[in-house]
C-alpha cells in the first residue's frame, strides 16, 4: 500500500514538472478564512479577491466562522472541487493538520495565511513580519527623540515567537544609533498589568526616560498610565498590534505610535504566491508581510 | 534582609518614592492574599480569585460608563464579588464538595462570563472618581495603600478579637470538633469564601483605577500570587496556623523581588530563576524562624 502511494507520488511529480503550465488557463483557488466575523479577516479576504481578479484566476472563499469542524469541512469541499490550491486561515494550528494532510494525500498545494500550522506539508506561510515591525518601531521611536536619549523596552512573555522577532528588530534599530542607550529591558508578559507595575518600578531606577517600546501595545498602555500616574511628560511611547484602544491612545496624542499587521496584504500576498507556485515558479517557506505605523 | 542587600546593590531601591510604589503595587494581590489567608485558615482555597477581580470589575465598569454614579459601581463590583463568594462557599458547605473544585468551577465560569460580557475587549476611559481607588491619594499616601490597610485593620479585628475568628480557626484546625461543638459550620465556611469574594472585588476596583481600563483577562494568575504569599507568610495550608501579618510580609517580599528585578534590570531570562530561589531562601529563614519560635515557646 505504501509502496503504491510512493509510486503514484512519484508519477505524480514527474507529471507536475513535466507540464507545469498545464492548469494555468483557468485556475482556481480555494481560500478557507478562520472569520469573516472580524474586520482584519474581512479585509484579508478581499486583499485575495482584488489580487485574485488582477491576476484573472477564480477564488472560492469559504468562511470558517471560528469554528474547526466547519474548517474541515471547507477544506475537504475544495479537495472535492479539485481546485488547484488551497489558501488557508486557519482557525487552530493543530484542528487544520489533517486537512492539510488530505489536501497533500490528493496533491494540491496548500498555503497558510497568518496562522501557521503544526504539521502537513506547506507551501508556505504568509504571515507578519515581526522582526520588521520591530525594527520599523525602533528606527521610528529613535527618530522621535532625536536620535540619543535613554530608552526602555517593554518585553513580552519571554521565550515567545512574537517577543523574540519584535525584540530582535528594537536591537537591530538601536544598534544604527551609539546616541541611543537602552537602560532597561524588562518583561512584561504582553499583560497591561504587569507593563504598568514594571514601568513604574523601572521609573524608580531611571528617572529620565525619553522613549519606550513595548512588544506590544497592552503592556504600552500599562506603561502610558505609570507614566500619567508619575506626572511624567515628555516620553515617547511605541507600541505594537494596533489594538482598539492603542489606536484610540495614538489620536489622543498619549501613544506616539503602534505597528499594525496589513491583512489586505496577506490575502493579496497569498493569492500571488500561489499563482507563482502554480506557474512553476520558486517559492521561499515564508513570505513575511509589511507592516506599517499607525501614527497620528 | 532583602531589603539591606538590594539597597546596597542600587541605592535608589531605599527611597521613600519607592517604598511608597512596591506598597502600591502590593495592595491589589495584598487585598485579595488577606482574603485568601481566612479562607486557608478555614482549611480551605479559592482559585477563583482572580476571576472575580477580573468581573467585577468589568461589571462595575460597564455600570458607570452607563451612567450609574461611581459609588454606587463599586458597590456592584462588591455584590458581584460577593455573589460568587458566596455561590463558591454555599457549594463548599452544604454540598460538601471539595474547595478546590468548586473554585475551580467557578475560575472558569467567572473569567468566561467576564469574556462574554465584554466580546472579550477592554471597557477604558473611565472617570476620575471612579478610579480614585486606584489613582487618589491622601496626604501623600496613594489610596490602595490606604485600602489595602484598611482592610487589614477590619480583618484582623475580626479574626483576632471576633468570635468569627475563633470560628474560622477552629473550623480549620478542626472540623470535626467544630461539627460537634455549637459552631454553624457550614455559615462560617460560606462566609469565608465569601469574604474572599468581596475582597478580590475591591482588588479588582484598585486595579481597573490604576489601569483606566476594566480587561475581561484582569487577574489572570492571581490565584497563585495570593497563596504564595500567605503560605509564604507562613499560614499553613492544613488550617488553622497563620496570621495576617506573616501574609503582609508575604505580600511585600513577593512585591520586593519584582521591584528589585525591574530596578536592577535583571535579563527577563533569569527572572523566574531569582524569584523562585529569593522565595526558596525567605521559606528555609521562615522556617528557622519559625523553628526556633516554637522551641521558644515549648520552653
Amino acid at each position: 500500500m505504501k509502496g503504491r502511494k510512493l509510486v503514484l507520488s512519484l508519477v505524480a511529480v514527474l507529471l507536475l514538472t513535466a507540464f507545469p503550465l498545464a492548469a494555468s488557463a483557468a485556475q482556481t483557488l480555494g481560500l478557507v478564512v478562520s472569520t469573516l466575523n472580524n474586520p482584519f479577516f474581512v479585509t484579508l479576504k478581499e486583499g485575495a479577491e482584488q489580487k485574485a481578479q488582477e491576476l484573472g484566476v477564480a477564488l472560492v472563499v469559504y468562511d470558517a466562522q471560528d469554528d474547526s469542524a466547519k474548517m474541515t469541512s471547507a477544506m475537504e469541499d475544495l479537495i472535492q472541487k479539485k481546485v488547484d490550491a488551497i489558501l488557508v486561515n486557519p482557525t487552530d494550528a493543530d484542528a487544520v493538520v489533517p486537512s492539510i494532510l488530505k489536501a497533500n494525500a490528493a496533491k494540491i498545494p496548500v498555503f497558510t495565511i497568518d496562522r501557521g500550522a503544526t504539521s502537513g506539508k506547506v507551501v508556505c506561510h504568509i504571515a507578519s513580519d515581526n522582526v520588521a515591525g520591530g525594527k520599523m518601531a525602533g528606527e521610528f521611536l529613535a527618530e522621535q527623540i532625536g536620535r540619543s536619549g535613554k530608552v526602555v523596552e517593554l518585553v513580552g512573555i519571554p521565550g515567545t515567537s512574537a517577543a523574540r522577532d519584535r525584540g530582535k528588530g528594537f536591537h537591530e534599530a538601536m544598534e544604527q544609533y551609539p546616541g541611543i542607550e537602552i537602560v532597561a529591558s524588562q518583561a512584561a508578559d504582553f499583560n497591561r498589568d504587569k507593563g504598568l507595575t514594571v514601568f513604574e518600578n523601572i521609573l524608580q531606577a531611571q528617572p529620565e526616560i525619553d522613549g519606550v517600546f513595548a512588544h506590544n501595545d497592552e503592556m504600552v498602555l500599562g506603561a502610558i498610565a505609570a507614566a500619567e500616574a508619575a506626572g511624567k511628560k515628555g516620553i515617547v511611547f511605541v507600541g505594537f498590534d494596533a489594538i482598539d484602544d492603542a489606536v484610540k491612545a495614538v489620536g489622543e496624542g498619549k501613544l506616539a505610535a503602534t505597528v499594525a499587521q496589513q491583512p489586505g496584504e496577506m490575502g493579496l500576498l497569498g493569492v500571488e504566491y500561489a499563482v507563482k507556485f502554480l506557474n512553476g515558479e520558486e517559492t521561499p517557506d515564508f513570505v513575511p508581510v509589511p507592516l506599517k505605523l499607525v501614527t497620528k | 534582609m532583602l531589603c539591606v542587600l538590594l539597597t546596597f546593590m542600587e541605592p535608589r531601591f531605599l527611597t521613600v518614592d519607592n517604598f511608597l510604589n512596591v506598597m502600591r503595587q502590593s495592595s491589589i494581590i495584598g487585598i485579595i492574599a488577606l482574603g485568601m489567608t481566612c479562607v486557608i485558615l478555614a482549611r480551605g482555597i479559592d482559585l477563583s480569585v482572580g476571576s472575580i477581580v477580573a468581573l467585577s470589575s468589568i461589571v462595575a465598569a460597564a455600570a458607570v460608563r452607563a451612567g450609574v454614579p461611581f459609588f454606587a459601581a463599586w458597590g456592584i463590583a462588591l455584590l458581584v464579588g460577593a455573589l460568587c463568594g458566596g455561590i463558591n462557599g454555599v457549594i463548599v458547605a452544604r454540598l460538601g464538595i471539595p474547595p478546590f473544585i468548586v473554585t475551580l468551577g467557578m475560575m472558569g465560569a467567572a473569567r468566561g462570563a467576564a469574556l462574554l460580557f465584554t466580546g472579550g475587549a477592554p471597557i477604558s476611559g473611565l472617570s476620575g472618581a471612579f478610579r480614585v481607588l486606584g489613582t487618589g491619594s491622601v496626604a501623600g499616601i496613594p489610596v490602595p495603600i490606604l485600602v489595602f490597610a484598611g482592610v487589614f485593620v477590619l480583618l484582623y479585628v475580626l479574626l483576632e478579637r471576633s468570635v468569627w475568628g475563633e470560628q474560622v480557626r477552629s473550623i480549620g484546625s478542626n472540623p470535626v470538633a467544630a461539627w460537634g461543638s455549637a459552631i454553624l459550620v457550614p455559615r462560617i465556611t460560606a462566609s469565608v469564601f465569601m469574604v474572599s469574594g468581596i475582597l478580590s472585588a475591591l482588588a479588582g476596583l484598585v486595579l481597573t483605577g490604576r489601569l483606566d481600563a476594566a480587561q475581561p483577562t484582569a487577574g489572570l494568575g492571581y490565584e497563585f500570587g495570593a497563596i504564595a504569599a500567605a503560605v509564604l507568610g507562613g499560614t499553613q495550608f492544613s488550617g488553622g496556623k497563620g496570621t495576617l501579618f506573616g501574609t503582609v510580609l508575604g505580600v511585600l517580599i513577593m512585591g520586593v523581588i519584582g521591584n528589585g528585578i525591574n530596578i536592577l534590570n535583571v535579563n527577563p531570562f533569569y527572572e523566574q530563576v531569582v524569584r523562585g530561589l529569593v522565595i526558596g531562601v525567605a521559606l528555609v529563614f521562615y522556617g528557622r524562624f519559625a523553628a526556633r519560635g516554637t522551641a521558644r515557646v515549648l520552653q
